[in-house]
């Protein structure tokens, strides 16, 4: 029980919107499977696992961070080739690259995945929008 | 022989309201003559009280105060040192002797109400501001920056002899220059940045409302006084950067300044408040 947040989770947007952060969605997706497991064998070897993923052995490496800036990179890319970038998206590119200047990897692997989101959150507008567009024209 | 003739009558009938019915348009053909009156009577209707060229006044014609802030700020307008500034750069002959004049018709004086135009040797929407740095560049001066002062004082002065003409945009009889109103409008609609705002989410659906501290502007007329000082910028801005703000402000990236879709905007956003004065240089809060 004391896995999940009690706290409001960093992706939600206190004005009521979503910021699209589906980091957050899948810290709070595990806490919930871990729930629902009925053994207590097993939840305590998931449990063990978990822990010992948050030490610097399981901690994410220079290659994960490469991997996932390189997909947040080319959704970034598709959506620039739109028209329709986003300034938060560039921002948190930035941020994973500054992350990983400073070997803090975890954050920068996060980062990364949180730019990708966006990224594909400001495709999928840009897609959506060209036919949607019409529904606001003064006719 | 009787049936001969009768059907002779019926085609004959049919040809003749063929060519009597007007032709038939698509739901999705651009009609920008009919989207400017339906446009211009959205905000009439939207707000009765106020007469069509009063839109061009943007938020101060929003309400009674705000007009009052502006009659009182037109005593000693802030846009006034801009306008003396492309008075003087306007006249200065670059170093080949010509002027700015040379490259305009008219001499450059009272022709702003005509820019947007579309150019149909080079198929594109030529904006004011494009204008004048071809000019510098045809005249071996390096352009300005579309969003500094240097930009804003010159069609400023533009603007200023100007002042009270219609805008009178034209629409020439060539697909190249519909598809770039057709695109101007789309733009103009679009949802766009994280905030998935529109340009007609603002000044359209909510002109006169407040956005923070502000009070935003009907879209009819919008251009009209451009460029302006604004003092949350305190100094001026052009249309460029009144552009690319509004889509950093949604936290979209902004496209580079006098990129076609900003350009085709522009066509649009001018051809849609034809017959409106221009008012520019503008002051705005």
């Amino acid at each position: 029980m004391s896995m999940i947040r009690k706290s409001m989770p960093s992706g939600h947007d206190t004005m009521g919107g979503n910021r699209f952060s589906l980091a957050t969605n899948a810290e709070r997706v595990c806490a919930e499977i871990m729930l629902k497991i009925k053994s207590s064998t097993m939840r305590n070897l998931i449990a063990a696992g978990l822990i010992a993923c948050t030490t610097p052995a399981c901690a994410a490496s220079e290659a994960d961070f490469k991997t996932a800036y390189a997909a947040a990179e080319a959704a970034e890319k598709e959506a620039g080739a739109l028209r329709n970038q986003w300034t938060t998206t560039e921002a948190m590119l930035t941020a994973a690259k500054k992350a990983a200047e400073a070997s803090q990897f975890d954050q920068a692997v996060a980062s990364s995945k949180e730019a990708e989101a966006l990224a594909k959150a400001s495709i999928f507008q840009a897609t959506s929008e060209k036919q949607r567009w019409k529904d606001l024209e003064i006719r | 022989m009787i049936m001969r003739v009768a059907i002779s009558f019926v085609s004959a009938a049919l040809a003749l309201a063929a060519l009597a019915a007007p032709p038939a348009i698509a739901a999705d053909t651009p009609n920008p003559a009919a989207d400017a009156t339906a446009f211009q009577k959205f905000f009439t209707n939207k707000f009765p009280k106020l007469k069509p060229e009063d839109f061009v006044n943007g938020p101060y014609s929003m309400n009674e105060d705000l007009h009052r802030q502006w009659e009182e700020k037109e005593q000693f307008p802030p846009y006034e040192f801009a306008l003396e500034t492309g008075k003087e750069m306007f006249a200065t002959p670059f170093k080949n002797g010509k002027t700015y004049g040379d490259c305009f018709p008219d001499k450059g004086i009272g022709i702003r109400q005509n820019y947007p135009y579309f150019d149909d040797k080079e198929g594109k929407v030529i904006t004011l501001e494009l204008a004048l740095n071809r000019c510098r560049e045809a005249n071996g001066e390096p352009p300005f920056s579309y969003v500094k002062d240097e930009m804003a004082s010159l069609t400023a002065y533009m603007a200023f002899t100007s002042r009270g003409k219609p805008f009178d945009i034209k629409i020439p009889d060539d697909p190249r220059a519909l598809e770039a109103y057709q695109k101007g409008k789309e733009y103009f609609y679009t949802r766009r940045g994280q905030l998935n705002f529109s340009c007609a989410t603002c000044h359209v659906q909510a002109p006169g409302e407040r956005i923070r501290a502000e009070i935003l502007a009907p879209a009819l007329g919008i251009l009209n006084a451009m460029p302006i000082y604004r003092s949350e910028w305190s100094g001026m801005g052009t249309i460029s950067r009144r552009f690319t703000t509004c889509n950093s402000q949604i936290r979209g990236v902004p496209l580079s300044p006098q990129d076609e879709e900003y350009r085709d905007l522009e066509y649009y956003l001018s051809y849609v408040s034809n017959g409106l004065p221009i008012s520019g240089p503008g002051a705005r809060p």
